[in-house]
């Protein structure tokens, strides 16, 4: 077991940059004075948390999608639920310190004029409960939605579209005051997580190592399992499902269970996610974040692990500086890679790494060919 | 109609004289108008080796298809060991009854290893929740390199199966049903693309085979399949044509006529 | 022939009275002039009898006269009492022969001032007049005002009216109008009852609304009434489901216009193209730049400007669709989902580079004239621009079917679409029918576009709505065959706006979008699947 997850030396690697650098930016954010020229602002650290719970998503696609080839164009669902499960308790955790000042109900739905909390909101306050349905929310849908089309053997662009689907409906649904989840402003104000200010840097930097220890676990159970008799068969399922089951096997159980696992690392992220930015509306669920976070994947390298968590930093970083420095080209920045990436780098930036060796051998057996 | 509701009504209900380990009755299939499978019957004893040849578009594949489950029959049973009728099952479970299938085409796990390939078709337990695990038993291994030994593929277990050639896909292929360790092995075209000595060798190798199991071999090759020495049936547009030793069924006018040509 | 001789016979008979009534004596006219009288009136009530003569007599002004009288504009010259009144301009006018007198000065006009007897008189002459109207519109808007009324004293005047109207339509207003007044008067049972099944056939609201509204009638009427009205309510539901299905229809025909598209290139070269909703895009802003052209250049074309956009916006789609088949998709072929996804990459970049040319806002696409407004269909009321939609949707639904079954190229494309290795095995050059099948699928998504630059705002996020309806639409009717994807087109139309009463417009979808899924569970091929072996590999 342990010789399989040390097998893979870019996840090794990756896994301990991720340690390194976050442990690094914050000694740098809490120990350097902010004069120090190494110094880390609160802004960066909040910016590494982001792009870590980013790198968590990533690297839960890239298990769907590079090893048991399902293409989800809806993982922002899973993500989206996960937030919204951590933006309910932490509007609960405000209690009467809302702008109304209402004990329980959160402010939107004394707002909307509502005298009493739904049944759904029920528990949010309690934090094992909050961090169960984390977990269980994406899980659950995601074993019904794979439930119902893997048995039906919906695959390929079908898949993908209907899961896009998936995540416009669930959007289009959040977007309504009367589902309860605050309508078009969705749930912010938040104050205190685990008896922590969110105002606090000293908790910035703490979620912002959580989150990095989150992708480092996520990478060694990514790991292990597809290191496992379970990643093979998976492997096997994207590389020729129908000759997997005449061997015996029910590909869709290997994927559905998958799926169940990418979608709980999902919601793990986005509850993560959820706390540092400070707010979670509908726009999760938008149809083009899921598909902008497939990119990340493809960028980094799928069916690589270190390369989902790769692509997503760098992509990321890639769009807060274009952001910045030049926003109108950076929808032209991001299609560009999309088309560059297909086209060019299907192993992305790690294949690229990874086939710099050969490439130069080639380059020799091309030259001693005879004219 | 299917030819077995046409019978006297006693006939159908009668098992078998034989035990049978493979009994088709009356099996249609029809694609959009076209019968692919015309009433189609075939009986296989245990451990019985089976040619079954027949010009393109006879059906051969699409029997193929039938008995592992990937079409459904519009009608007619196929019953496995006179107990399960492989109409009302999935390719998953046919596999786990003890199905093996050889495809035309080879289709190997390419990105992974020769010993991978091998060991994802090693007979066992298949379940989702009991893959968590790592490596492989001793007594996996054991198997595994003494299939890989008889294809004479141990030494390339390290490789990709995609870097194969196209005879070693073959034989990988044959590799895996050897693990899988069917009752039953369905064959297709296996020596497509092999050199005369590879065929040779293909055929001594299914020969040996069939000491342990039953197969079924679909093959064009009419060297080939007289290397086999076995019972011989011949399709034609979806039925039985002919069947019977090489000599008989090679004799026979008709199958002269649609198939072997003067 | 029968109408023809009416007609004739009609037009006789009108010149003939002209004549009689033209020349009529100096002595009549001082004796019976109704104009005359009311500048002789001394007395509010001298006035209303003379008004009430005014009203019947068929004077040629009495309208003229009636409206002045009402808006407080006619007055009468203190030098020679004759009777004028002021028209919009400000200009006098003499109220006998409606002739424009000059240099009077409105000093010496003095008003005609009314009171409420006269002002009934007033109302009861209009009504009578606009009844009598030689304006059809005018007649029928008179017998809906003495409906809503329903003033008794109206009887005499609509059965009046009621015997010489020859438009079907408007003496059925002038029925429905005699009952409505009858239910007001004293008159008996049977009466009442007959008039309560004569509004029955109204079968409106307002109709439900007066029937609803009796009091204190015999239980005969009431019950009468209550059945009519049950009646009534039975009949607008009808209306308003065939109403919801007409606008399940002009949705259909949006969604089939951007799926169709979607349809064929998908059809036959088994990939998603994401950019397909900006083929639409690209189509809405043609038609914008066609318009705003021809404001600059040729006002007087505004009118045809969607014919001229129609083959400008096909070209320019189809152009754009070959580029990104030469460019990206040619190279990605056997890999759908990459395809996908670079397609979707040059979606986002389509997008800004619309948004960087013509703003990010909505830029302003105008409906011609012959769009605008609309038509009653049996009860039914359709704007104008759905019904081009549906007939559009239907006329380039055709038309590809015709280029699909008729033509050479569209008999290589269904060769490509059942089995793409024979078909380039039997001669076909399969990549140069992927890049015209591409081209085409793109031109028609930018005929799509000219229509939907007319019911949707024209932004750059125009097609990116459209891109998740259509592939539904396309998965639904099943691959490769076009009429599965119109009837998906219209059972997804219709369905979706029948949910909307029940469920709200964003339920509505959520719930279609959930049963989409539960139906690919049981049919994942969709309605009209393609059989056969090569479909299976």
């Amino acid at each position: 077991m342990l010789r399989a997850l040390i097998g893979d030396r870019a996840v090794v690697m990756v896994a301990a940059l991720v340690l390194a650098g976050a442990i690094g930016v914050a000694f740098a954010n809490q120990s350097l004075p902010p004069t120090h020229e190494l110094h880390a602002s609160v802004f960066a650290v909040g910016l590494i948390g982001k792009y870590l719970c980013f790198a968590l998503l990533a690297l839960a696609i890239d298990l769907v999608w590079g090893y048991a080839g399902i293409l989800s164009l809806g993982h922002g669902v899973f993500w989206g639920l996960g937030g919204y499960a951590m933006g309910m308790h932490l509007m609960r955790l405000i209690g009467p310190r809302g702008v109304y000042g209402h004990p329980v109900l959160p402010d939107f739905m004394v707002f909307l004029n509502w005298t009493e909390l739904p049944w759904y909101w029920r528990g949010f306050d309690q934090a094992w409960f909050a961090l169960l349905m984390v977990v269980l929310v994406p899980s659950v849908l995601a074993f019904v939605f794979g439930w119902l089309a893997f048995r039906s053997r919906v695959t390929g662009v079908y898949l993908s579209i209907i899961t896009q689907a998936l995540t416009y409906a669930t959007m289009l649904a959040f977007f309504r005051n009367d589902m309860g989840f605050g309508g078009n402003n969705g749930l912010t104000d938040f104050r205190e997580l685990f008896g922590f200010s969110l105002r606090d840097d000293g908790t910035r930097v703490g979620l912002m190592l959580a989150s990095a220890v989150a992708v480092v676990l996520g990478l060694i159970l990514c790991r292990l399992i597809v290191a496992s008799r379970f990643g093979k068969v998976l492997i096997a399922v994207r590389d020729a499902e129908s000759r997997v089951r005449f061997l015996g096997y029910r590909p869709e159980a290997y994927k559905l269970a998958a799926l169940v696992v990418s979608a709980a690392l999902a919601g793990i992220a986005g509850a993560l996610y959820v706390p540092q930015v400070g707010i979670i509306n509908p726009s999760e669920f938008a149809p083009t974040f899921s598909i902008e976070a497939v990119i990340w994947v493809a960028v980094g390298g799928r069916g690589t692990l270190a390369g989902a968590v790769l692509g997503a930093v760098l992509v990321n970083a890639l769009k807060s500086w274009f952001t910045t420095a030049m926003p109108d080209l950076w929808l032209f920045a991001l299609g560009g890679l999309f088309i560059l990436v297909t086209l060019l780098m299907p192993k992305g930036v790690l294949g690229l790494v990874s086939a710099l060796p050969t490439a130069f051998s080639r380059r020799g057996v091309i030259a001693e060919r005879p004219a | 109609m299917t030819e077995a509701a046409v019978l006297p009504s006693g006939a159908l209900a009668d098992p078998p004289q034989a035990p049978t380990l493979l009994y088709l009755d009356g099996i249609t299939v029809t694609f959009d108008g076209f019968r692919a499978l015309d009433s189609l019957s075939l009986i296989l004893a245990p451990g019985e080796l089976r040619a079954v040849i027949g010009p393109n578009g006879a059906g051969k594949t699409t029997m193929m298809d039938v008995i592992t489950g990937k079409t459904r029959p519009d009608a007619g049973r196929a019953l496995f060991r006179d107990e399960h009728d492989l109409t009302r099952l999935d390719e998953a479970a046919i596999a786990e009854l003890g199905i093996g299938r050889k495809f035309q085409k080879p289709t190997v796990f390419e990105t992974q290893t020769v010993w991978d390939n091998v060991l994802l078709a090693l007979a066992g337990d298949r379940r989702a929740r009991r893959a968590f695990r790592f490596g492989e038993t001793a007594e996996e291994r054991e198997r595994i390199e003494q299939v890989l030994t008889t294809v004479r593929l141990l030494e390339h277990r390290h490789r990709l199966a995609g870097g194969l050639s196209h005879g070693q896909k073959q034989w990988l292929e044959i590799a895996m049903l050897l693990a899988q360790d069917p009752e039953l092995l369905l064959v297709d075209e296996p020596v497509a693309g092999m050199t005369d000595a590879e065929t040779e060798q293909t055929a001594e190798l299914l020969v040996a085979i069939n000491r342990d199991h039953s197969v079924i071999v679909v093959e064009h090759d009419m060297h080939f399949v007289r290397a086999l020495g076995c019972k011989v049936t011949c399709l034609h547009e979806g039925r039985v044509l002919a069947e019977g030793s090489i000599d008989r069924v090679s004799n026979d006018p008709r199958v002269i006529e649609v198939y072997l040509g003067r | 022939m029968g109408v023809l001789l009416r007609l004739v016979l009609c037009l006789a008979l009108l010149i003939f009275a002209a004549f009689i009534q033209a020349p009529p004596t100096r002595a009549q006219q001082a004796a019976e002039d109704p104009v005359a009288a009311i500048a002789a009136a001394s007395g509010f009530d001298e006035l209303a009898r003379a008004i009430d003569r005014l009203a019947v007599s068929g004077h040629p002004q009495a309208l003229a006269i009636v409206e002045a009288l009402r808006a407080g504009t006619l007055g009468q010259r203190a030098a020679d009492r004759a009777l004028l009144w002021r028209d919009a301009e400000g200009r006098f006018r003499d109220a006998a022969t409606g002739e424009v007198v000059e240099g009077v000065s409105p000093r010496d006009v003095r008003p005609i001032r009314v009171n409420n007897r006269v002002r009934r008189s007033l109302d009861a002459a209009l009504g009578a007049l606009q009844l009598a109207s030689p304006d059809p519109r005018v007649r029928l808007s008179a017998a809906e005002r003495v409906f809503r009324a329903r003033d008794p004293e109206a009887i005499p005047v609509l059965e009046a009216q009621i015997a010489r109207e020859t438009d079907p339509r408007i003496r059925r207003a002038m029925e429905w109008a005699r009952a409505a007044a009858l239910l007001a008067s004293d008159r008996d049972v049977a009466a009442k009852v007959e008039a309560v099944a004569t509004i029955r056939t109204r079968y409106d609201l307002d109709a439900r609304g007066l029937l609803a509204s009796l009091r204190d009638e015999p239980p005969e009427v009431m019950e009468a009434a209550s059945a009519a009205i049950r009646a009534i309510d039975r009949h607008l539901a009808l209306v308003h489901a065939a109403q919801d299905v007409v606008f399940g229809l002009s949705l259909g025909s949006v969604l089939l216009l951007a799926a169709i598209g979607l349809a064929i290139t998908f059809g036959v070269m088994g990939v998603i193209n994401m950019a397909h909703g900006e083929m639409v895009m690209l189509g809405a802003y043609t038609t914008f730049v066609v318009q705003d052209w021809i404001r600059d250049n040729a006002p007087h074309l505004f009118d045809h400007s969607l014919f001229i956009a129609l083959p400008l916006a096909f070209v320019v789609a189809a152009l754009a669709g070959v580029l990104i088949e030469r460019t990206i998709i040619r190279f990605l072929y056997g890999r759908p989902l990459e395809t996908l996804l670079a397609t979707f990459g040059l979606s986002l970049m389509l997008q800004q580079a619309v948004r960087v040319i013509f703003g990010p806002n909505n830029r302003e696409v105008g409906n011609p004239s012959w769009m605008s407004g609309s038509i009653e269909l049996f009860e039914l009321m359709l704007t104008r621009n759905r019904v081009a939609i549906i007939v559009f949707g239907f006329a380039v639904f055709f038309a590809l079917l015709l280029v699909i079954r008729r033509t050479r190229l569209g008999l290589e494309m269904r060769a490509v679409t059942q089995n793409r290795r024979m078909a380039g095995s039997m001669g076909i050059r399969v990549p140069w029918i992927d890049s015209l099948t591409f081209a085409l699928g793109s031109g028609v998504a930018g005929l799509a576009g000219v229509a939907l630059s007319q019911i949707d705002n024209v932004s750059p996020n125009l097609g990116q709505g459209y891109i998740i309806d259509s592939f539904m639409v396309v998965v639904f009717g099943g691959v490769g065959n076009l009429w599965g994807t119109l009837v998906a087109a219209y059972t997804l139309g219709i369905v979706n706006k029948l949910l909307e009463p029940f469920a709200g417009a964003v339920l509505g979808k959520i719930a279609v979008l959930v049963l989409l899924v539960l139906f690919i569970q049981v049919k994942p091929r969709g309605l009209f699947p393609l059989k056969g072996r090569a479909v299976e590999a």
